[in-house]
């Protein structure tokens, strides 16, 4: 796996660089994905704001309720929920595409024509959730503080200047600056394991062999990459914070 | 496995491809299952080598072995003279320019239409503009007999069709050496003599070196300049498929008998 990610990013760096399947990637996993984030991060949101109102309001901290949603989106739960989903939405696309082309020898078809597999489309899949998870991340945070506002200030009550004024005092650059390192880490081990399981489906032992072997493997992608995103939520946070 | 390397290795300059005491095994340690042992044979140049054998005798291996996507445990396989299991990957993807595949199932990339299936080698391998590409494809798609088809999807295609594309695809570059993987199989009799009258032709207006691994016996020795059977552990080669009952080796007889005596009955 390390040598496939070695490959891949080298890939990026090879000529002719495919830039309409750089776009098209960008479009299927970033435009794709927009409308799942949009509800994913309206609802945590949401529920983070009633949730922070309740624990807040037994010491009289209302006022910090912007505070407790904003700092709590940018840092945890925007990169974090938003690399789950499109492990769930893309990721798991990508594995099974991947691992269809190599069963069905279109891998192969590629090698033989001496056409490198990685710069033809698994470089394209790298940078492309490269550019789009931050960007979907930045998305999530707004529209996760939204909803956020919206249970805490239009439907407890909470005083919005307050609510504004306390997000603006606690968010600091380097708060920032741990989400959006956050988002890229995430983007970067999703990829890999999804493109990575898919590419090898006939090495992976007990995997099965055919319409099995990617089934298993694209689960196998999905819920490997969920756990590494998690497990690098607390390192990355634990190192950076 | 060994074919007598000494008889059935022409000069190099004659010969497109020569295995020299190669061996291949796969599965774990100490379950590992033995498919190709020593095994030495030569396919001369302009010429077609039929690989005939059972199933699981190794014959879509040693193709694997040819293309440099698998590597062998041992020994030496020569595309000209130059020896593609030491290569580094740069120098492997300059011999590949030399071949061209047609897969069993064809490896049509299912999101591309059969035009850009084709184009794909022009497009990724040369300088050519637009206008050439699709002058070439067109007149492709004409000499197969798949004008009307360039917007359809593989999907949308029978199984001799997508064979055709696959070898529309295969001789875009205008490829030294033609493998064919078992490129009949799946299709009923009449789609089988249209392909081979399509490799006929196309071979003798390309001249190209011809690798075919079937198990379409005795029909596809018809093409055959030589004959390499594979049976049970032992390699055989012939230039005249009449005289395979007559080989020395136990089991190539064995696998004569069983094959082509089924296939006498039959007739």
């Amino acid at each position: 796996m390390g040598i496939f990610l070695y490959f891949s990013l080298l890939g990026l760096c090879k000529h002719p660089f495919r830039f309409k399947e750089l776009l098209k990637q960008i479009g299927f996993i970033g435009t794709g994905s927009i409308t799942v984030i949009f509800f994913t991060a309206l609802s945590a949101g949401m529920v983070l704001g009633l949730q922070g109102y309740y624990s807040l309001h037994k010491f009289g901290a209302e006022g910090m309720l912007g505070s407790a949603v904003s700092l709590t989106l940018i840092m945890e739960l925007g990169p974090v929920l938003t690399a789950l989903m499109v492990a769930g939405r893309a990721g798991s696309a990508m594995c099974a595409e991947i691992g269809i082309m190599r069963i069905s020898e279109q891998i192969d078809a590629l090698e033989c024509m001496a056409i490198d597999p990685f710069r033809y489309f698994i470089s394209p899949k790298f940078l492309a959730a490269l550019i789009s998870v931050p960007l979907l991340t930045a998305i999530f945070d707004v529209v996760g503080i939204f909803g956020g506002y919206l249970a805490g200030v239009k439907l407890m009550g909470v005083n919005g200047g307050a609510f504004f004024a306390g997000m603006e005092q606690s968010v600091t650059n380097h708060d920032l600056r741990l989400g959006v390192i956050k988002s890229f880490v995430f983007a970067l081990l999703l990829v890999w394991i999804c493109t990575g399981r898919g590419y090898f489906v006939q090495k992976i032992r007990g995997a099965g062999f055919g319409a099995e072997s990617v089934s298993t493997v694209t689960t196998q992608a999905v819920v490997m990459s969920s756990i590494a995103v998690l497990v690098f939520d607390y390192l990355l946070t634990a190192v950076l914070l | 496995m060994s074919g007598g390397a000494d008889e059935i290795i022409p000069a190099a300059e004659s010969a497109a491809i020569r295995f020299v005491e190669v061996s291949k095994s796969f599965g774990e340690r100490g379950r590992r299952h033995r498919v190709l042992d020593r095994v030495s044979f030569s396919v001369p140049k302009g010429k077609t080598t039929v690989i005939a054998g059972g199933s699981g005798q190794g014959k879509s291996v040693i193709l694997k072995l040819i293309l440099g996507l698998l590597k062998p445990d041992s020994g030496q396989v020569l595309v000209g003279d130059r020896d593609i299991v030491t290569m580094g990957y740069r120098a492997l993807q300059e011999v590949r320019m030399l071949f061209g595949v047609l897969f069993q199932g064809a490896a049509l990339f299912d999101s591309l239409t059969v035009f850009e299936n084709i184009a794909l080698p022009l497009r990724e391998r040369t300088k050519f503009t637009d206008q050439e590409i699709r002058q070439r494809v067109a007149a492709t798609l004409e000499q197969l007999e798949l004008t009307g088809h360039e917007e359809k999807f593989p999907a949308q295609l029978s199984g001799g069709m997508k064979k055709r594309v696959g070898l529309a695809r295969a001789l875009q570059l205008d490829p030294k050496i033609v493998l064919f993987d078992e490129p009949t199989t799946g299709l009923d009799p009449v789609m089988t003599r249209e392909i081979y009258e399509l490799f006929t032709r196309t071979q003798r207006r390309l001249g190209y070196t011809a690798v075919i691994v079937s198990h379409d016996i005795p029909q596809v020795f018809t093409l055959a300049d030589q004959i390499i059977l594979l049976n049970k552990g032992e390699l055989d080669v012939f230039t005249d498929a009449s005289r395979i009952p007559y080989s020395t080796k136990p089991n190539i007889r064995e696998f004569a008998r069983q094959v082509m005596g089924q296939v006498a009955d039959r007739e």
